[in-house]
């Protein structure tokens, strides 16, 4: 299918014609193209995910590569990286190819496999990293997510490893015993609801180590949902020491704090935990300044009987595709500390980066595969189960409104939604197939 | 009152209310015919999640003075697994016609979660939930240091300018939590004493006073020293180095009780460790109010249910 998005604002503010020719940017339209009405719309590039749970293989009950693509390509998203906690762990080269190629199959985003960085998630002996980063699937971001690389010996080691096939670490910064049981944010609330606390230090603790390993062994370091005022700290001072360090925080911390917990409505109970009002501005303002540098879901879908129960039972975690833009929006451009322009890099340019995921650096470039993300930023609506589009309901937004909706989303030239509704999975599967086939030819 | 959830959101009328008509149902207590025919008719669940045998027999007491019909629902040890436990078991309660439950559950909030979900309309009645909040046994104690200081004077009046001081592990306590709010709102000056580890972080902003001193708080002459128990599973966590110390440190010794004025209330909500946080002379002395807790829990007990079940839609 051959596309004309009409008068679409760009990111920069200024206005144009998008054309979209065998998949790719061209330069003028082709004859017979299909036209799509951008007029009052913005064209971002398309939204990149360094932080998705697939759930697939092994717990195909909370979300499939399917299912949670459907969700990504409804929030606007063109590529996610499904993290490794899947069972089996992606800790050979077999399950990561099954992933991506699963992914490539039903096409409604690119998914690019993260690897363990430990066997089993088990944090003792090194996974295949070489296997898995010269696999089908090319890993190059490596990650134990969910849990803490804790071990600083096995940390500096999977640093430099890593480094030898260019791939980066990402950690999951928890020290494990500081946050035995723990249920949500330490601090006056937790004392008084007698909920287990999880401290700030447990998660700043293990950055900053982490950021000095990093350093002395001069390899590249990610560190995922920066939740906390001093973590904002840390890696600030890390920047500021050269360190090659990247930081991603979440669209919930940018948004909710631990108050919601007092409802003891486990839809709130997520891992890093809801921290304070002060954490969410310092996140914000780290965000705007570039010490936090892309913005990551950390959707994690779980089944309804995970949440229907008493805090301490609940799982922790929350769907975060459908609803990421417009908490951006929300949080960031809303409140006048982004441009469009950073919403495009925090979301799309930043993130493809640090995942080695090409045909991002530059948006709308002539030639690239076409990835773009068609949102109405004025429209409004009450977000309600009627948005999800995975298949996790646990989503801590319901009944609030929320800024914006994503019209329309073009995946390699050919759209996964269109008109605010997703494109029919037989149709999106075949349009994949069919840029695959020209991609291999030329 | 719909439920009874936590001490928190009592107001002064509401507390020195229930325990005006815990002072009506002690009366019931001395009769001959210990019952009372009010609930008749009403179904009251046990449901406990926890092991307690003295909370689950101070309700089963309380409704049955009452005339209730009560069931006990141990899910402890059942098929009850987790996620879908709570959920299950509420809807079958639910469908059994329950008007009242008592719910004792390891996780804090687990009754107000009760409360609010869809899965059951019955009145929800808070009987300790995880570190949280324990109501009716604050309410209780209230009642036990109402009664020491007036006597058959106590209708109508709080507890004000009363200074108690709680000793032990504030931390995991929902005794504690429950007893700083009711206090409070009585009108109590509320001190509380343990080493720094068993305090809950944010405690700065609670209406107390902290100390880790019980040496310095026994000389202070408090109107009402109420010493917790500590559980076995922190002897081995790190909150302090052994029993041993820890009784020398923050136990209610001989020393220490001969040092608190005779009409020093010694309280302690059971069960006791004699010998590690209250030796056995404090526990026998004639300052202890342990068993006086024991009778005025099924008053308050009834109390609590009356308001819950009897007067559904008004005021008593």
């Amino acid at each position: 299918m051959n596309l004309v998005i009409t008068g679409a604002a760009l990111p920069d503010g200024t206005s144009t014609d998008l054309f979209v020719t065998a998949g790719r940017f061209a330069a003028q339209a082709a004859v017979g193209a299909t036209v799509i009405d951008g007029a009052g719309l913005t064209a971002l590039p398309g939204l990149v995910d360094l932080h998705t749970h697939l759930r697939e293989p092994g717990y195909e009950q909370s979300e499939t590569v399917l299912t949670g693509s459907r969700a990504a390509a409804a929030g606007g998203f063109t590529a996610v990286h499904a993290m490794a906690n899947t069972s089996p762990v992606a800790d050979t080269a077999g399950v990561v190819e099954q992933v991506h190629s699963l992914g490539a199959q039903h096409g409604y985003v690119t998914v690019r496999p993260i690897g363990a960085v430990t066997m089993g998630l088990e944090g003792e002996r090194l996974s295949e990293i070489g296997a898995m980063a010269g696999s089908r699937a090319k890993v190059t971001v490596f990650s134990d997510d969910g849990r803490c690389v804790s071990d600083a010996l096995l940390m500096r080691r999977a640093l430099e490893y890593v480094k030898t096939f260019g791939g980066v670490i990402a950690q999951h910064a928890q020290e494990p015993r500081l946050t035995e049981n723990a249920q949500m944010n330490e601090g006056a609330l937790s004392g008084e609801l007698g909920l287990a606390g999880w401290p700030a230090v447990a998660e700043e603790a293990i950055i900053a180590r982490d950021v000095l390993l990093a350093q002395h062994v001069g390899a590249r370091l990610h560190i995922c949902h920066v939740s906390t005022a001093g973590s904002v700290e840390v890696v600030r001072w890390a920047k500021a020491r050269g360190i090659h360090i990247t930081a991603e925080a979440t669209p919930h911390h940018l948004l909710l704090t631990e108050e919601l917990a007092r409802s003891y409505d486990s839809k709130f109970k997520v891992n890093p935990p809801l921290r304070r009002n002060e954490d969410v501005l310092a996140l914000r303002s780290a965000l705007a300044d570039g010490t936090i540098d892309i913005v990551a879901t950390d959707h994690a879908p779980h089944p309804l009987e995970s949440k229907e129960c008493a805090w301490d039972e609940a799982s922790f975690g929350m769907v975060g595709l459908e609803s990421a833009l417009s908490v951006v929006q929300l949080a960031m451009v809303d409140s006048g500390l982004f441009a469009w322009a950073d919403v495009a890099r925090v979301l799309s340019s930043a993130p493809a980066r640090i995942g080695g995921l090409a045909g991002y650096e530059t948006a709308f470039a002539i030639g690239s595969a076409a990835n773009i993300t068609l949102y109405d930023a004025s429209a409004s609506r009450v977000f309600g189960l009627g948005d999800l589009r995975g298949k996790g309901l646990n989503t801590p937004y319901l009944g609030r409104t929320l800024p914006g909706r994503v019209i329309a989303t073009i995946h390699n030239g050919y759209p996964t939604v269109l008109d605010g509704e997703l494109v029919d999975a037989t149709a999106v599967a075949s349009a994949a197939s069919d840029f695959e086939q020209r991609t291999s030819r030329a | 009152m719909r439920h009874l959830l936590s001490t928190r959101d009592l107001d002064l009328e509401a507390a020195v209310g229930i325990l005006d008509v815990a002072e009506d149902m002690a009366d019931v207590a001395t009769r001959e015919v210990k019952k009372l025919p009010t609930l008749r008719g009403k179904t009251v669940i046990n449901l406990f999640f926890e092991d307690s045998t003295r909370t689950r027999t101070s309700f089963e007491l309380a409704a049955k003075r009452l005339s209730a019909d009560l069931i006990n629902f141990s899910a402890k040890g059942s098929s009850v697994s987790k996620g879908e436990g709570l959920k299950d078991t509420a809807q079958t309660l639910a469908a059994m016609g329950a008007d009242a439950v008592v719910i004792r559950h390891s996780a804090s909030g687990a009754a107000q979660v009760l409360a609010e979900s869809d899965w059951i309309d019955a009145s929800i009645l808070n009987a300790g939930d995880g570190t949280h909040e324990h109501p009716t046994q604050a309410l209780l104690d209230a009642f036990t240091m109402r009664k020491r200081l007036h006597g058959n004077a106590s209708r109508g009046r709080d507890l004000d300018g009363l200074r108690v001081t709680i000793v032990g592990d504030i931390l995991h306590s929902r005794v504690a939590r429950s007893n700083v709010w009711l206090l409070r709102t009585l009108g109590a000056i509320v001190t509380v004493v343990a080493p720094a580890t068993l305090l809950p972080s944010g405690i700065d902003n609670w209406p107390v006073t902290i100390g880790y001193d019980l040496d310095a708080a026994v000389d202070d002459g408090p109107d009402v020293v109420m010493m917790l128990r500590i559980q076995a599973e922190r002897m081995h966590a790190a909150y302090f180095p052994n029993t041993r110390e820890y009784s020398r440190e923050w136990g209610l010794d001989d020393d220490r009780l001969r040092r608190l004025r005779p009409d020093t209330m010694v309280m302690h909500p059971g069960p006791m460790v004699r010998g590690l946080e209250i030796s056995a002379a404090a526990a026998d002395s004639s300052r202890s109010t342990v068993l006086e807790q024991v009778a005025n829990g099924v008053s308050i007990r009834m109390a609590v249910l009356y308001l819950l079940l009897a007067s559904e839609g008004g005021a008593l």
